[in-house]
């Protein structure tokens, strides 16, 4: 990552095009791994998650199987997460939803960040998803965590005092590095990246961007985390979902 | 257990060549890695994996440290009769993992 700091790019106009997934910007191998369901590892994962499912050794006794049936009536609800709650009063990832089932109605201890189970039910709920397009609903009592994290990735961060915004809305396209700046859509994930050879979660791409910057990554569950992830569903508006997709 | 995906025709004609892609969970770690501590993590890769068709090599491929991890292999098979494919995957602890595929040839 030192090659961030060598990073002066010329100022391009800040504005903000159609959403473009980074399927689009990826080399053509990567995208022939991500075409073809038995090259993608990330369907690894999609197996251990149907496991998930209808596992039913939980202290409660109940496979996410028995309460929610086949898993292909969780079609579409990826595509609209993270979701206003509005009992809770804020947005949920599809990850947290996922555990407060876990938790709540299984009554098992919390998933890992980052784990590959956590990681596993996700990309399977994801994967029931795919091709639709996403469609973060940001009105209403949402507008607040949309705004907070529309702000948050207009903000310079760290050392390098750069935005989310710079590099994914004003260099979209350009190159850093060996690299071509893509839009920063989340409408993959949880995706397998060869660069961490494992799936990973949007947090964990976030952190990574972070790190780039040398700014401090935002703690687990942190509210301006959620609300950057929102921003960034409601930004990808109609997009298709990838889950999982493969990137560099 | 590995997870594993495998892809390959249930029943073909005989002479078809059929396509057999392969891919299993695995770190590959390449023994060239220190941990936190400056210690060398050391090597745990797949070193071989076989295809048998009824008990007869149709294809083998030795395996290196340079090798990504979940390891995905793709190759091909004539068709002569039908029978079973066993696949097998050896890691340098010896642990092996064998998985099974009956095909049907008419
Ligand atoms: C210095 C420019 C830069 C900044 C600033 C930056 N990123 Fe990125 N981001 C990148 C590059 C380059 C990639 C692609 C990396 C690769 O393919 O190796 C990327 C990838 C991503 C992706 C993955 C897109 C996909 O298709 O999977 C997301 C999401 C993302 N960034 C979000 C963010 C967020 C949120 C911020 C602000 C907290 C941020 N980025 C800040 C350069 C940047
Ligand atoms: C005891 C029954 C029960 C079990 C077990 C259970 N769930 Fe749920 N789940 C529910 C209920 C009820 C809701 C609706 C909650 C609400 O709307 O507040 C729900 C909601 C969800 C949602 C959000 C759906 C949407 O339309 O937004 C997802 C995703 C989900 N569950 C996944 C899972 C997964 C994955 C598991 C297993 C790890 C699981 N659930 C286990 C009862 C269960």
């Amino acid at each position: 990552m030192m090659r961030w700091v060598a990073l002066f790019l010329c100022l391009a106009a800040q504005t903000q095009a159609a959403p473009h997934s980074g399927y689009a910007d990826a080399s053509a191998p990567v995208r022939a791994m991500q075409d073809d369901d038995t090259a993608n590892p990330g369907f690894l994962w999609v197996q251990q998650g149907e496991g998930i499912w209808s596992d039913a050794g939980v202290p409660t006794g109940h496979s996410c199987a028995s309460c929610h049936g086949a898993a292909t009536g969780m079609r579409g609800v990826s595509a609209r997460y993270p979701e206003y709650d509005a009992k809770l009063g804020h947005p949920l990832t599809l990850e947290q939803r996922i555990e407060q089932c876990h938790t709540e109605r299984q009554g098992a201890a919390p998933f890992a960040h980052e784990s590959d189970e956590l990681l596993a039910i996700t990309a399977f709920v994801g994967v029931q998803s795919r091709g639709m397009g996403v469609t973060v609903d940001a009105s209403g009592p949402a507008a607040p965590f949309f705004d907070r994290g529309k702000e948050l990735f207009t903000t310079r961060m760290g050392l390098l005092n750069l935005s989310c915004a710079e590099c994914h809305d004003g260099l979209a396209g350009h190159h850093l590095a060996g690299a071509t700046i893509p839009q920063g859509q989340p409408n993959g994930y949880p995706l397998y990246r060869l660069e961490w050879q494992a799936l990973g979660s949007l947090v964990r791409r976030i952190r990574n961007c972070l790190t780039g910057v040398r700014a401090e990554p935002f703690t687990d569950d942190s509210t301006d985390l959620v609300a950057l992830q929102f921003y960034l569903g409601a930004r990808a508006d109609g997009l298709k979902v990838e889950t999982p997709a493969v990137r560099p | 257990m590995s997870r594993v995906l495998i892809n390959v025709p249930k029943s073909c004609k005989k002479g078809d060549i059929l396509d057999v892609k392969v891919l299993i969970s695995h770190p590959m770690e390449s023994g060239q890695r220190r941990d936190e501590q400056g210690q060398i993590i050391p090597r745990k890769i797949i070193n071989k994996f076989t295809c048998a068709w009824d008990g007869e090599e149709v294809f083998s491929a030795d395996l290196f440290p340079a090798i990504a991890a979940n390891p995905f292999l793709s190759f091909s098979a004539l068709a002569v009769a039908s029978g079973t494919l066993s696949m097998t995957w050896v890691d340098d602890d010896g642990h092996t993992q064998t998985e099974l595929v009956a095909i049907t040839v008419v």
